[in-house]
């Protein structure tokens, strides 16, 4: 009765916010000059998957929680540009954090996106040899893998990788066959724990670039230009950024970060079936080796690159894009760059350290590190964040578990509906009828729910994140507009406030006839 | 289940040319599904003008020239328009998934489907140009449907890639705006756009054409602010020391256009590689029986008075198949494209179809002078076209006569440029 009731409010609501048609602001729940005199227990600087894994973490329990991020929305940097793979866990050396953190990650992200209605595929990886030589790497990453904990892992002779992946160069030797690597929507992950930590309680503060990091009295005030919060621990999750916000607390950062730079092409869904594992080269005295993939949303990626990076550029260049073609094909040779549909770059945040730096600050007691979080970062991000609540508790945070947490969420996919459940979403709620983005068949009604979820996107590409409109073979030449209306529409701004991605990226510079 | 004599996929002109061409050779019941708000497809952000010189023999906008055909539609035939509606997909025996707010997820079925769903514009990624990704870079398409339909400015320093037709149409639109036009920047030593278009939108605003240049890189944070452009070789690939920096915010690319064939695709219809659109026979049928197709879908036209006159020809035989005529068995010849042809439509004739002549849209490779179209077969001439000058931008026609049909050996002809 009660949840009945509960659905007939809720659906008058949805209803009359649909009906009016109206703008309407969404009032967050915590307003900024509450935000300032608010004590907090955690904060985390950045908003990455890592930021965003510890912050669902940390909302199971009845404590106080908000996540800072510089940007206007979470998953902005190198959450959103990565190969997107979940991995086994044969390539970290054993006995380290990253081998430790990427197997029960690898477990952990599956049951996450199960609960959260993330996109997720387990269909496992192969590493392919290419020479006699690259059979003995093989063996080595095998023994490796099983020393780490990787389930099943398995050495393939020619015929039998032939017979799982007849694209693959007919010259391969053999391959490692890893069948708990899967594919994943990173940003999409990133977003759902953020999204869930709110409706549990914790607080997202965006646009926030933090600016001083001061201890007085056993209390970290961080300031961010315009706000200070108070927080009894600070945790540094700012990915390529987390050696600058580590000497803020530090004074002298006790490590550095040096990111490297991959570019990759996406591939339009046609190339989407060349491959049904996730293929990996063997590494080479030449370098990793660049991965080819089918994607959870069906395309094909092929990547990355290693270069010298820099913090916020992620440019591609000729020479990198041509390195990635030349490489894929001596693995999968009938892949076809003309059916191309994006390039990109990210950012990996490798410090020098061998390892990730996941623990308390030696200098400065209450402040943690979640950094130098490189490959496999976001598998092992969720075993990272339940390590590291760990670690607040050892330092003396109380964890009481909330009464009632909140661990489902359900997104509604109009593409992924059979035809009864579209009949009746429609019948519910029209806008479902209404197709926006045309390749990736995104209606209005999932661009307007996404909008009126916690944290709710304020630009083109953060609508896209979250529905997948303008993902597809056109890149939102079609949609990208009609997107941009709605998202001012609803959130009641002009459409020249409505950026493409990063507050700044002016996608109009006025009206005509100026 | 709703049953249609027709249903045509999109109502752009190429739909609306089919719908009334279909309802004047006898069918009844058409249904036209088009996915925007209106009818008139891509034409009603076309507000220059140029239209219609063939069909009206005047010049029109177009707005104006779509207007004429939904007002043909509506004042002469009988056809329901359902706007607002996507097609998301065509099962066995002409089953129309489809859907709208209104009418929910609807599943229609029609004796005879005609595809119209016109094409989509190639972007950056299709070319991948390297560089930053800041805002700032459109397809010219979209930046006109932003200038011409929203009112909105897209940028005020404009370089626009490839010379295209709504690139250069653009160029002009964006001058008139207010914005000021860098230049335009084409890979080919020749333009791709119409001549017309170079003429009336580059030269008479003083906006260079960079012929056998390129864009090399994209500098920007968040918007674009700095773009390079360098000369390239016989290859296409750029010649280091040759670049030019164009401090601009904006980049319009105008690089290409390609037929919109996902629902073609998953109906299970043959694409021909060379258009990316539908492989058709002689009355627009495609491989399957009973689904014809027409206008960009099949292949992309430079002139919407030929995307007219292609539509009506695929209406027509539309309502013919719907009114279920016995189907004469026929012989099938083979358009194959020689030396110097990117491609041929319609692909194949069935001779037995064929009532005096077979008309062959073709496109060339390259610019000629004084040259020869040639039809043969077997390494025999069987029918030659003079022509003085021939572009890749300008789509051509030649006329095969069903008399030589007797004279084709292998069940094949070829179309070629042969110098003189």
């Amino acid at each position: 009765m009660m949840w009945l009731a509960v659905r007939q409010a809720l659906g008058a609501w949805l209803f009359s916010r649909h009906n009016n048609g109206k703008a309407q602001r969404i009032s967050l729940s915590t307003s900024r000059k509450e935000m300032i005199q608010r004590m907090y227990d955690v904060a985390i600087v950045g908003g990455g998957i890592c930021g965003c894994s510890l912050l669902y973490e940390l909302s199971k329990y009845n404590l106080k929680a908000v996540l800072i991020e510089k940007e206007n929305d979470v998953a902005i940097g190198t959450t959103k540009a990565n190969s997107a793979i979940v991995h086994a866990g044969y390539d970290p050396e054993n006995g380290t954090a990253m081998a430790k953190y990427n197997v029960e990650g690898n477990r952990m992200i599956k049951q996450l996106c199960e609960q959260l209605d993330v996109p997720y595929k387990q269909i496992g990886s192969l590493v392919v040899a290419l020479s006699e030589d690259q059979l003995e790497t093989l063996k080595v990453l095998k023994q490796r893998g099983d020393k780490n904990g990787v389930p099943d892992l398995k050495l393939l002779n020619h015929e039998e990788t032939l017979v799982l992946e007849p694209n693959l160069n007919p010259e391969v030797k053999g391959a490692l066959l890893a069948p708990t690597a899967g594919i994943i929507s990173p940003w999409e992950l990133a977003i759902a724990l953020a999204e869930t930590a709110v409706k549990n309680g914790a607080e997202v503060l965006l646009r926030s670039e933090v600016a001083e990091i001061q201890k007085e009295n056993g209390v970290f005030h961080v300031s961010t230009g315009d706000k200070t919060i108070q927080s009894r621990f600070v945790v540094n999750a700012a990915g390529v950024l987390a050696d600058k916000v580590s000497s803020l607390a530090e004074k002298v950062s006790s490590f550095t970060i040096s990111p490297s730079k991959g570019e990759y092409y996406l591939l339009d869904k046609n190339q989407g079936n060349i491959v049904s594992h996730v293929i990996f080269q063997c590494p080479t005295e030449l370098g990793k080796g660049v991965l080819v993939s089918p994607t959870v949303h069906g395309n094909l990626i092929v990547g990355p690159n290693a270069e010298k990076g820099e913090a916020g550029h992620t440019g591609t260049t000729a020479d990198g894009l041509d390195y990635v073609r030349k490489l894929s094909v001596l693995s999968v040779p009938g892949i076809s760059f003309r059916d191309s549909i994006r390039n990109f770059a990210g950012l990996r945040a490798n410090s020098n350290q061998d390892d990730f730096i996941v623990g308390e600050s030696k200098i400065q007691k209450g402040f943690f590190q979640i950094a130098g979080i490189k490959s496999p970062g976001l598998t092992a991000a969720p075993a990272i964040a339940a390590d590291m609540v760990r670690m607040l508790e050892d330092a003396g945070l109380e964890l009481n578990p909330k009464d009632y947490f909140v661990n489902t969420r359900k997104v509604y996919r109009f593409k992924h509906m059979d035809a009864a459940e579209r009949e009746q979403i429609i019948v519910q709620n029209p806008l479902y009828g209404r197709i926006v983005c045309r390749c990736e068949t995104v209606t209005e009604g999932e661009i307007v729910d996404a909008l009126h979820r916690p944290l709710p996107p304020v630009s083109v590409d953060g609508v896209k994140r979250r529905c997948g409109c303008g993902m597809g073979r056109c890149q939102g030449g079609f949609c990208g507009p009609r997107v941009q209306e709605i998202i001012a529409r609803e959130l009641g701004l002009p459409m020249e406030q409505i950026p493409l991605d990063r507050d700044g990226m002016n996608i109009i510079t006025g009206t005509t006839k100026q | 289940m709703k049953n249609y004599d027709v249903i045509v996929i999109g109502g752009g002109p190429a739909g609306l040319a089919a719908a009334i061409a279909a309802y004047e050779n006898g069918a009844k019941d058409i249904l036209i599904i088009e996915r925007n708000h209106e009818a008139g497809g891509i034409l009603n952000q076309c507000i220059h003008n140029g239209f219609g010189l063939h069909y009206f023999k005047e010049e029109l906008t177009g707005p104006e020239y779509a207007g004429r055909f939904i007002d043909m539609l509506r004042e002469n035939t009988k056809a329901e328009v359902m706007t607002n509606t996507m097609v998301l997909e065509i099962g066995p025996d002409k089953t129309v998934y489809a859907v709208n707010s209104e009418n929910g997820y609807m599943q229609l079925r029609a004796k005879a489907i005609v595809l119209a769903m016109g094409c989509r514009e190639r972007t950056r990624g299709a070319i991948a140009i390297p560089g930053d990704r800041p805002a700032g870079i459109f397809t010219a398409g979209t930046a006109q449907l932003y200038v011409n339909i929203h009112g909105y400015m897209v940028g005020r320093r404009v370089l626009i890639l490839g010379s295209g037709d709504i690139g250069l149409i653009m160029a002009r639109r964006m001058t008139l705006e207010g914005a000021k036009v860098l230049g335009c920047v084409e890979l080919m030593p020749y333009s791709n756009g119409l001549n017309r278009n170079i003429v009336q939108c580059l030269n008479d605003y003083d906006i260079p054409l960079y012929l056998s240049h390129t864009i090399t890189d994209i500098q920007g944070d968040k918007r674009v602010e700095k773009v390079t452009v360098s000369k390239v070789d016989e290859n296409r690939k750029p010649i280091k020391g040759t670049e030019i920096v164009f401090d601009c915010d904006t980049i319009l690319l105008s690089v290409g256009l390609i037929p919109e064939n996902e629902l073609s695709r998953s109906a299970g219809l043959t694409i021909d590689k060379r258009t990316n659109g539908l492989v058709v026979f002689e009355n627009m049928e495609t491989s399957a029986p009973g689904i014809f197709a027409c206008g960009n879908v099949v292949h992309v036209h430079d002139l919407v008075d030929f995307v007219t006159a292609e539509s009506l020809k695929a209406g027509k035989s539309a309502a013919l198949y719907a009114k279920q005529e016995k189907e004469v068995p026929s012989d099938i010849i083979e358009v194959a494209n020689g030396p110097g042809v990117t491609y041929t439509v319609p692909q194949r004739l069935r001779t037995e179809r064929v009532e005096k002549f077979a008309e062959l849209f073709f496109r060339v490779n390259n610019v000629y002078k004084g040259v020869n179209i040639v039809i043969s077969s077997g390494g025999e001439t069987l029918a030659a076209f003079k022509r003085e000058h021939l572009a890749p931008g300008e789509m051509e026609k030649i006329v095969f006569p069903k008399q030589l049909f007797d004279k084709v050996k292998d069940k094949t002809v070829t179309v070629s440029v042969v110098k003189e």
